[in-house]
């Protein structure tokens, strides 16, 4: 169940070996949260991600295949995991692709990839979470977005525009979960320094994974709609939002 | 049989607002009713009953479930002034059972700090009152209680069968649905409190005082200011009294002695924001409030509504601490722990946590009931706003300190324990356990709280 103070005792993971997803789930979990699921892609590296969290918290932590772009698999898959646990109290979507800008306008294959996982298998999964958290009564799904969401920049345009479909489909599930019991967090991290970002140009207000993870936490406890990770980056993304065409264009990154 | 009314799903939350959760509400108005509650959940699901929505947490909700509404069955059913008895349907608050009392010359044995709490609550959560010290928590004053449960309905009490009936007193709500209850309510002879009132600069002080005077009063609480720090920590206004008799009473007020008008004052706003009550607007309430208590009166003669319920005034007062909502921490360490209440009181000023009304009482001897919360001891109650992350952890470090004390939270007011130390506050835990088993052999019987501490012990 979900406490007073946005603990949540039981988590499934969709994308449990995405660092950031990892570090909220650690939080939690060394906190109220006694159940965890990670779901994913890679068995081994799930494998490894569950000895981690077994390492360092109380939480039992099982693994789960599923693949964010099976569509009709991430309804069946979601449902076991509901099934198994009896109740989730929250799902996290984790799962995303950074892609890599230059080579994904030109391979095509790639490029569509970045975009289905993080628009269409997210949100499919979202979906897949929310007809079961509804008929409990109560959960919260926790997406992770992203700062590239708020305006798509020229520099990585197929990522940030995956994120800005996924944050604002979120957008619009929240308002549409009004009075079900159920809650959704966006959470808008910038720069995070992950394996996903290594060897990339670090700007500034870049963040780590902990970081986040504890801004979560935080806005569970404050009931937050969205999470901003620096808390700066916020006012800063207002600024860009607004910013006219010609100065955003020539912004150097 | 008659039918239920509709069900209706709804977003249910305790007096604490949070957590919310959505469940299928009826409205109970018979104990056939509630019956055939236990027919139709067998079908679809779980079902609890909720009375006024007063537990701070998750105790009156159950998410997916039906939650059985008892405020449609409030009758009170016969009062007997000879033998001063009442008997009443679960959803008789106890404002109800009071103001149908008092012009016989009786009062509720037990009244918690609001009079907006059903008899079939007061029972689930073995409520405790100012003169626990003298009189006990609730159940001590209940002769019989009619449960409507899975398993059939009857009408139990202490020597027919004590086992469900203790698992009753204190359990929650989870053995079944409390239809009627008799209770013994006691004599008085005005509706006025004589009070006196002291005020103490700080905790040892206070906790001296309670300590050599409880003794010659019936109620006995003192308020704390948990936001003065150093030579001030615990600062404290005492307040203690008995009921007056008429020979105390001014001339006027001996015309009619038990007249009963609490006033009922405004509702509080539904838009006020989160962060309205933060810890400089609280401290200077607290300061305002100890300023204004005088240094000692003895004899005052007050109107009980002011004495024993002084936020019923203020409709709705949970909502002036916004959407985020807040929580009410209780707990209650035992005598010689005096320690580890001076400490858990530091730690949240150190936090600058902002409470008010932090209430300190000495509890006397516990209930027969496993799962009350009353020990003999000190309780200490706050309210504190939900602000960040940072609340959690400390809370959850002032559990394990309390818990390794022998002492333990209230599960009334519980919205937040870690799971784990459940069995170690309620060492009878088991015991409860094998008579609610009995009870509700299928587990029909549930609440978001017994889910989220693993009351019945499924995991």
């Amino acid at each position: 169940m979900k406490d007073a103070l946005g603990q949540h005792q039981s988590i499934l993971v969709l994308g449990g070996t995405s660092e950031i997803g990892l570090a909220i789930t650690e939080l939690l979990a060394t906190r109220h949260a006694n159940r965890v699921i990670l779901a994913g892609r890679n068995m081994a590296a799930l494998e490894e991600a569950a000895v981690g969290l077994r390492g360092k918290t109380n939480a039992t932590v099982s693994t789960m295949a599923w693949d964010a772009r099976d569509y009709s698999g991430t309804d069946s898959a979601v449902g076991e995991a509901f099934a198994k646990e009896g109740r989730i109290d929250m799902v996290l979507v984790a799962v995303g692709l950074l892609g890599d800008q230059a080579k994904d306008e030109v391979d095509l294959d790639r490029g569509s990839e970045v975009m289905s996982v993080n628009y269409v298998g997210a949100a499919t999964a979202c979906l897949a979470a929310t007809k079961r958290l509804k008929e409990q009564g109560q959960g919260t799904l926790v997406v992770l977005s992203s700062v590239a969401a708020v305006r798509v920049r020229a520099s990585n345009f197929i990522y940030g525009s995956s994120k800005a479909a996924l944050d604002g489909f979120c957008q619009g599930l929240a308002d549409s979960l009004e009075g079900s019991g159920v809650e959704v967090v966006i959470v808008r991290p910038g720069f995070v320094t992950t394996k996903m970002t290594a060897g990339m140009k670090v700007p500034p207000l870049s963040t780590g994974a902990d970081a986040v993870a504890k801004a979560t936490v935080a806005g569970l406890a404050r009931r937050s709609a969205v999470v901003w990770s620096p808390p700066a980056i916020r006012w800063v993304s207002m600024v860009l939002r607004s910013l006219p065409r010609p100065i955003f264009r020539r912004l150097p990154f | 049989m008659s039918e239920q009314a509709p069900a209706e799903q709804s977003l249910v939350w305790g007096w604490g607002r949070r957590p919310v959760s959505r469940s299928r509400l009826i409205r109970l108005r018979s104990g056939e009713q509630a019956d055939h509650l236990w027919s139709s959940a067998a079908a679809s699901s779980q079902a609890l009953a909720r009375g006024m929505g007063r537990s701070y947490g998750d105790a009156a909700s159950l998410a997916g479930g039906v939650l059985a509404e008892t405020s449609g069955m409030n009758r009170v059913l016969s009062l007997d002034a000879a033998s001063k008895t009442l008997r009443a349907e679960a959803g008789a608050s106890l404002d109800k059972i009071i103001k149908a009392a008092l012009p016989l010359g009786l009062f509720v044995p037990v009244t918690p700090g609001t009079r907006q709490v059903s008899l079939g609550g007061a029972i689930a959560a073995d409520i405790h009152g100012k003169n626990h010290h003298v009189e006990g928590s609730f159940g001590r004053h209940v002769r019989s209680v009619t449960l409507s449960g899975p398993t059939g309905t009857s009408t139990i009490n202490p020597a027919t069968d004590p086992e469900l009936f203790w698992a009753t007193v204190g359990g929650m709500g989870l053995t079944g649905v409390v239809v009627q209850a008799e209770i013994a309510m006691i004599e008085v002879e005005t509706s006025f409190i004589r009070v006196d009132t002291e005020r103490a600069r700080n905790l040892d002080e206070a906790m001296s005082l309670m300590q050599q005077g409880d003794a010659q009063y019936r109620y006995s609480v003192a308020w704390i200011d948990c936001l003065a720090r150093g030579g001030n920590l615990g600062r404290a206004v005492l307040t203690r009294g008995d009921h007056a008799s008429i020979d105390e009473l001014s001339a006027k007020a001996r015309n009619n002695p038990l007249a009963f008008h609490p006033r009922r004052g405004p509702a509080a706003p539904g838009w006020v924001p989160s962060g309205l009550l933060n810890r400089f607007s609280v401290a200077a309430f607290n300061e305002a409030w100890y300023r204004k208590a005088p240094k000692r009166e003895l004899g005052r003669i007050t109107p009980l509504s002011s004495f024993f319920h002084p936020l019923d005034g203020v409709r709705d007062w949970n909502r002036l601490y916004g959407p985020r909502g807040f929580l009410q921490y209780q707990f209650v360490v035992p005598f010689g722990a005096e320690d580890v209440l001076r400490r858990s009181i530091e730690r949240l000023s150190k936090g600058r946590f902002a409470s008010f009304l932090a209430v300190l009482k000495r509890f006397g001897d516990a209930s027969p009931a496993p799962l009350s919360f009353p020990m003999p001891g000190w309780t200490l109650a706050l309210d504190i706003p939900i602000s960040s992350g940072e609340l959690g952890p400390l809370l959850d470090s002032l559990d394990e300190d309390i818990t390794a004390a022998g002492g333990r939270t209230y599960l009334a007011k519980d919205s937040r324990l870690p799971r784990e130390l459940l069995a170690r506050q309620y060492p009878r835990l088991e015991e409860w356990r094998t008579a609610r088993q009995k009870a509700d052999p299928e587990g029909m019987i549930c609440s978001d709280l017994c889910r989220r501490l693993d009351l019945a012990g499924h995991h």
